[in-house]
């Protein structure tokens, strides 16, 4: 079971990632939850979600521990680093996030994800980027799976980014 | 059966009620179940429906009232203190006998309070927020597939017994996703409104009339003892509930909605230390499950209900366990939720008093 925490500011599409993981997970038939924080912190705050991909029923739908947690800004890192499991993983967008975890017991990948997607001429693709090591180091839904879900969570109007966007994805996989 | 599909609480709630026949929806957006009326403003049109964003939620449950008086199926829903403005249609709607749905999607309390998930309605919804002797159904659903299913159901009920039933859950069932699998064809209870709806005599009938009044004693008696009658007839075939694990358990804990998924994962904590426990989880909390409570009463000697809340439930667990077993209570309030540890502190703290 992996429960995974992605947290930034309202605004980099934290919700979004978290669906398409949790729509991935879908794909291979897994059982999935995806909760966002829906409280007065989103406007301008902080904004995360707790997702769980799972091959057994989904208990609660809140994280406790994480298997995982990916961070795109300082503040959503210390709250949230103390949720890892010991041997967890932090993926953190370093362009964002200055200070790295404290913790010893946890792996850590520090992704400069925005400067990439603006490299990359897209600044939306940053959680892509990051979504890319999640699922090289979780193994939590394949790349194929990504990809249908991103077919079927986007419009059809954004269909012609998505080789981009897997681009993007491999350049966070491979970083 | 059709495809998994990843899909809101509040969506499901939706899409549930136009598959069991829903045309009419009547609501005024409130944190957390905004998407319930998002949902059918989209969809209503297409289906030829009624969807009404109304001026106020006063508003909102008198024209439920008014679609439901012409035998059709209509639903309201909203959030706490929007509950609390509907409750003088609720009452006259049960009085009048008017087959409907209500969802609250629950937020924390009292007054404005906050947008955070609670279940702090529990005595609003299932005593009676309005006035005068009066039930309603209330399902409890505890995850995305089972919103829907209940959703279903609660058309079905107030159709068979001509009633208002509520849904309600926790402002977290309504925004988190989850995968839903929606029935090929709904099972659809078809009442037979011709006896009372109003759908216009054309003079070749006596006129129907849809009211709540009776000035007169004994005539108000004998309704409000047709009423009680049904309520227990209610009480008799409505009852759900789910147990889970209770048998021999060290400590029965009782939880419904997500708490009751956040007390399926202590359990196995607790498995990990040597400590059996069950879990009651009510699914209607009116009609109450006592008798699932009155059968390990007694034999399991300690109780513990969790609540969003300030301890509401708690209050029906009691009468049900009635002395025969210690009935222990944890809740957080304000939008907190019971925390895994926090659930599992409070077992090792009854299992180091016995």
């Amino acid at each position: 079971m992996q429960e995974i925490i992605l947290a930034g500011f309202g605004g980099q599409g934290i919700l979004s990632m978290g669906k398409f993981i949790a729509m991935s997970g879908l794909e291979e038939n897994k059982n999935v939850s995806w909760l966002p924080s829906y409280g007065p912190e989103m406007r301008g705050g902080t904004a995360n979600c707790n997702v769980i991909v799972a091959e057994e029923e989904v208990g609660s739908p809140i994280i406790n521990k994480a298997t995982a947690i990916i961070v795109m800004n300082q503040p959503s890192l210390e709250k949230f680093e103390d949720y890892l499991l010991p041997g967890g993983i932090a993926i953190i967008d370093s362009s964002l996030v200055p200070v790295m975890p404290k913790r010893a017991d946890v792996s850590v990948y520090a992704i400069p994800a925005t400067e990439m997607a603006y490299e990359m001429g897209n600044a939306t693709f940053a959680g892509v980027i990051l979504l890319g090591k999640l699922i090289e180091v979780t193994g939590v839904v394949s790349r194929e799976s990504f990809e249908k879900a991103l077919y079927k969570i986007l419009p059809p109007k954004r269909h012609g980014m998505i080789p981009d966007e897997m681009k993007a994805l491999e350049a966070g996989a491979k970083y | 059966m059709g495809e998994r599909l990843l899909m809101k609480g509040n969506e499901v709630i939706a899409e549930a009620a136009l598959r069991a026949g829903c045309r009419h929806y009547f609501g005024y957006p409130i944190t957390p179940q905004t998407e319930v009326a998002h949902y059918m403003a989209k969809k209503m049109e297409q289906l030829g429906g009624t969807f009404v964003q109304a001026e106020s939620e006063v508003a909102a449950i008198n024209m439920v009232y008014g679609a439901a008086s012409c035998g059709v199926r209509a639903m309201t829903s909203s959030s706490s203190p929007g509950i609390s403005l509907k409750q003088e249609g609720i009452s006259y709607s049960a009085g009048a006998e008017l087959p409907m749905v209500i969802i609250d999607i629950v937020r924390c309390g009292p007054g404005l309070g906050g947008i955070l998930p609670a279940q702090c309605d529990y005595f609003q919804m299932v005593k009676g927020g309005g006035h005068g002797d009066y039930s309603l159904p209330v399902l409890a659903p505890c995850s995305v597939q089972e919103m829907y299913e209940l959703v279903v159901e609660a058309f079905n009920i107030a159709d068979r017994y001509r009633n208002p039933v509520v849904i309600m859950g926790d402002g977290y069932l309504g925004q988190m996703m989850e995968a839903v699998t929606f029935r090929d064809e709904e099972p659809i209870y078809k009442a037979d409104k011709s006896e009372w709806a109003t759908t216009g005599s054309e003079l070749k009938r006596d006129h129907h009339t849809v009211t709540s009044i009776y000035i007169e004693a004994d005539v108000l008696e004998a309704h409000n003892n047709k009423l009680q009658r049904k309520y227990a007839e209610i009480k008799k075939n409505e009852t759900r509930v789910e147990e889970f694990n209770c048998e021999g358990a060290d400590v029965i804990v009782t939880a419904y909605g997500t708490v009751a998924r956040i007390v399926k994962n202590v359990i196995k904590d607790a498995e990990k230390e040597g400590i059996k426990v069950g879990l009651i989880r009510p699914i209607t909390l009116w009609p109450f499950p006592s008798e699932s409570f009155e059968k390990y009463a007694g034999k399991c000697n300690d109780f513990l209900c969790v609540e969003m809340s300030a301890g509401q439930m708690i209050e029906d667990v009691k009468l049900a366990v009635n002395g025969r077993s210690a009935v222990h209570f944890y809740g957080r309030t304000g939008g907190n939720v019971p925390s895994q540890p926090e659930i599992l502190e409070q077992i090792r703290r009854i299992m180091a008093e016995k």
